[in-house]
């Protein structure tokens, strides 16, 4: 069992997490994930590790409510336990020897760039932070990034805080103006497949966090299978990570959607279960 | 007078109709009065082939004749000091092509039912419940990595010899394949469980939710005082064809569909894992976990058919498998290849485009080499399609451990006692073979367990 210490919501959807992981913790690096079950019966839910303490023996996650597994974990309360909890699995995100970098985060993907923010502060690289949410009231995070990036641009699409739009605005402003090293990105499909193409033209590496549909996360089911660069490749053992420029994401965004509908139907099963509660 | 039948004693089944619409065991099991009447069927040869052909070499012949005398206890006596899992290989193992095929009964008539006599002897030995002796500790260390028939049968033998094991597993239960990837219907998870804690009872701990080369690397672990690692890890990597439309939506490693199914209980009313569902399934592939697919796609209420590009004297699969595949309404469409997945706009299965095969001159495996008839191509109707066409050993640990060599398609390099090229580091099952039977991996985890011990005794 892997006690829950600490919990907080970041919005009314948005949930932090701190657990108690110490093997994890001592191996955790910035862009590794965890696989987890909420309950004796539930889904097993991959989510990337959104931060980490070595000393205390803890990791944090940062998760949105979307469907009938997490609604389930956001549902558990500081002090309680969940019965799984295995990692850090995949790759680490490549951050060694990179001077200077753009983060791009977008939602919920915002919780995963941070920590990739934060080691490239440590290893002395400038970041310059580019975060973009729906609308005010989605903002999560907004403190800790300033906090380690050189430079912060927010964006929100109904423009009721930030600069109305989304990151690819202040993204392609810097670009016509200057280069980076490598441009990383962590969100919804929609959101890195456009930084990838705004990034294309100027030839900058870009890199995109991939979070397909899993179910054991070490590579035995396939599930999470993508195509970068015409190859297939499994994203729980070659990623998250890939060269955005090479990831069918058209193809990703589809796969992404296969249990829409079982989802949909869970999510209404849980609600209904929750308010009789 | 013995039982001169010249046919196995049948065993109880479910019937077809009500099978194929429930997840229960499809073999219902010999009565005490069915097995010794096949027990009776055994000549007691003196030179005892079916032994020779058994991996973990069970004294058949005496076991039987213990269940002869209806002496169950005493003949589990017998099969547990060679296997760890008979309530498991009694209902997995390909009986044809080991013991029962050397038996000379089957030279005229059907071969003895060794397989339906393990089984129902482990069977009674689970209702009777007589806890195992609890052998005397040595006070060594021995990490086992994987709980999969290799892992568990390399661990019951160490524990056997006083070892203290630890089993490292990946997911959050015990039982490795046995769990994710072979049906309830055909072995039914609570026997698993039970034999899993045959060997928790035996002084083995389990860990499980803990990845080696992730969680642990093999260094950590012989840091922390075990003085041996066995490295069971199994086959991982599911293989695809390498065809157009592969990762379309409702393309389907038997591997995600069967772990969906049996580990994460997708068949059951309010499971919180999806199952897609399909109306029309092709199954590519003829090895038993084809048959387990193309079975479990069928008691989820689809149409079911399996392609496979030899013929029906190849198919890989036990055929105890493909018969009850069969009578339970599964269609095979033997000798035919797909060539492409076809889709719709939205990028969903539509159905193969496949193509007929002949078969040509015999290949390296010795089988005859299917070989494509021009012009034959023909299109399945499917909106779902499973690929069962074996499995890759996992690039996970070999990252983690340096010198630790493998060999042309990523397998672990061990020799024939499983000794790897690491000092103290083993390795055994299909991590070090592909993709193979539950019988030959817990063979390897004995043989293993076997040049542990050595190893040790001589440190």
């Amino acid at each position: 069992m892997f006690a829950i210490l600490k919990k907080e919501n970041l919005t009314e959807t948005v949930v932090r997490m701190e657990l108690d992981a110490p093997y994890i913790a001592r191996k955790a690096q910035a862009g590794q994930f965890v696989i987890l079950r909420a309950d004796e019966r539930g889904e097993r839910i991959p989510l990337t590790i959104a931060g980490y303490d070595r000393a205390r023996g803890t990791i944090e996650i940062i998760f949105q409510i979307v469907g009938g597994a997490t609604m389930c974990l956001g549902a558990r309360k500081a002090g309680e336990s969940i019965p799984d909890l295995v990692g850090p699995l995949g790759m680490p995100t490549a951050l060694e020897g990179l001077k200077k970098v753009a983060v791009v985060g977008g939602g919920v993907g915002c919780a995963i760039a941070l920590p990739v923010a934060k080691r490239l502060k440590e290893l002395g690289a400038s970041v310059t932070g580019i975060v973009g949410f729906r609308s005010r009231e989605l903002v999560i995070l907004e403190e800790e990034f300033k906090g380690c990036c050189d430079r912060f641009f927010l964006t929100t699409d109904d423009g009721s805080y930030g600069e109305k739009g989304n990151v690819c605005a202040p993204l392609g402003r810097l670009l016509a103006e200057e280069t980076f090293d490598e441009v990383i990105t962590i969100g919804p499909l929609v959101m890195m497949k456009f930084v990838a193409e705004a990034t294309r033209p100027y030839g900058v590496k870009t890199v995109a966090s991939m979070n397909p549909i899993m179910i054991d996360g070490t590579g035995m089911c396939g599930c999470c299978r993508l195509t970068v660069g015409g190859e297939t490749k499994f994203a729980c053992v070659d990623g998250p990570d890939f060269d955005a420029h090479l990831i069918d994401f058209d193809e990703a965004i589809r796969r992404s959607r296969i249990y829409t509908q079982f989802e949909a139907r869970k999510r209404e099963e849980h609600c209904n279960l929750l308010h009789k509660i | 007078m013995m039982n001169n039948s010249l046919t196995k004693t049948p065993m109880p089944v479910q019937s077809p109709e009500g099978r194929s619409r429930n997840f229960c065991e499809v073999a219902l099991g010999y009565t005490a009065e069915q097995a010794v009447a096949e027990a009776d069927r055994c000549l007691h040869c003196k030179n005892r082939p079916c032994v020779s052909g058994c991996p973990v070499s069970v004294a058949i012949p005496d076991f039987i004749a213990l269940v002869k005398e209806g002496k169950f206890g005493e003949a589990y006596g017998v099969i547990s000091r060679y296997s760890c899992l008979p309530a498991v290989c009694g209902r997995v193992c390909p009986q044809e092509n080991q013991c029962e095929k050397l038996c000379v009964r089957g030279v005229k008539g059907e071969p003895v039912a060794i397989g339906r006599l393990e089984r129902f002897v482990a069977d009674f030995h689970a209702k009777e419940g007589v806890a195992p002796e609890k052998p005397q500790k040595n006070g060594r260390r021995v990490a086992v990595v994987g709980s999969g028939p290799a892992g568990l049968s390399c661990a019951g033998e160490l524990a056997k010899r006083g070892y203290e094991v630890t089993v490292f597993e990946a997911l959050h239960v015990a039982g490795g394949v046995l769990m994710y990837g072979i049906p309830e219907f055909r072995l039914p998870k609570e026997i698993v469980a039970r034999e899993v804690e045959g060997l928790k009872a035996l002084g083995v701990t389990i860990v499980t939710n803990a990845v080696v080369g992730k969680t642990f690397t093999v260094e950590e672990l012989k840091a922390e005082g075990f003085e041996a690692v066995f490295l069971g890890t199994g086959a991982g990597l599911p293989n695809f064809m390498g065809i157009k439309g592969e990762n379309a939506k409702g393309v389907f490693s038997a591997n995600e569909y069967l772990t969906r199914v049996n580990l994460m209980k997708a068949y059951e009313e309010g499971s919180e894992t999806p199952v897609y569902p399909a109306k029309k399934v092709a199954v590519v592939g003829g090895g038993n976990v084809a048959m387990d697919a193309a079975r479990t796609a069928r008691r989820l209420g689809a149409e079911v058919t399996v392609v496979y590009r030899r013929s029906r004297a190849e198919l890989p699969a036990r055929r105890e498998e493909a018969e009850h595949a069969e009578e339970e309404g599964v269609v095979f469409r033997l000798l035919a290849n797909p060539k492409e997945i076809l889709t719709d706009g939205e990028d969903n299965v539509v159905g193969v485009k496949c193509i007929e095969m002949e078969l040509g001159e015999p290949d390296v495996s010795g089988r005859r080499r299917p070989v494509e008839k021009a012009g034959s191509e023909f299109v399945l109707e499917a909106d779902c399609v499973i690929m069962a066409l074996g499995t890759s050993p996992n690039p996970l640990l070999k990252r983690a451990t340096a010198g630790l060599e493998t060999g042309r398609r990523r397998e672990i390099v061990a020799d024939e006692g499983g000794r790897t090229s690491l000092d103290g580091v083993f390795a055994g099952g299909d991590a070090v073979t592909g993709s193979a039977t539950v019988i030959l991996a817990m063979g390897a985890g004995k043989r293993a367990a076997e040049s542990i011990d050595e190893f040790l005794k001589n440190r």
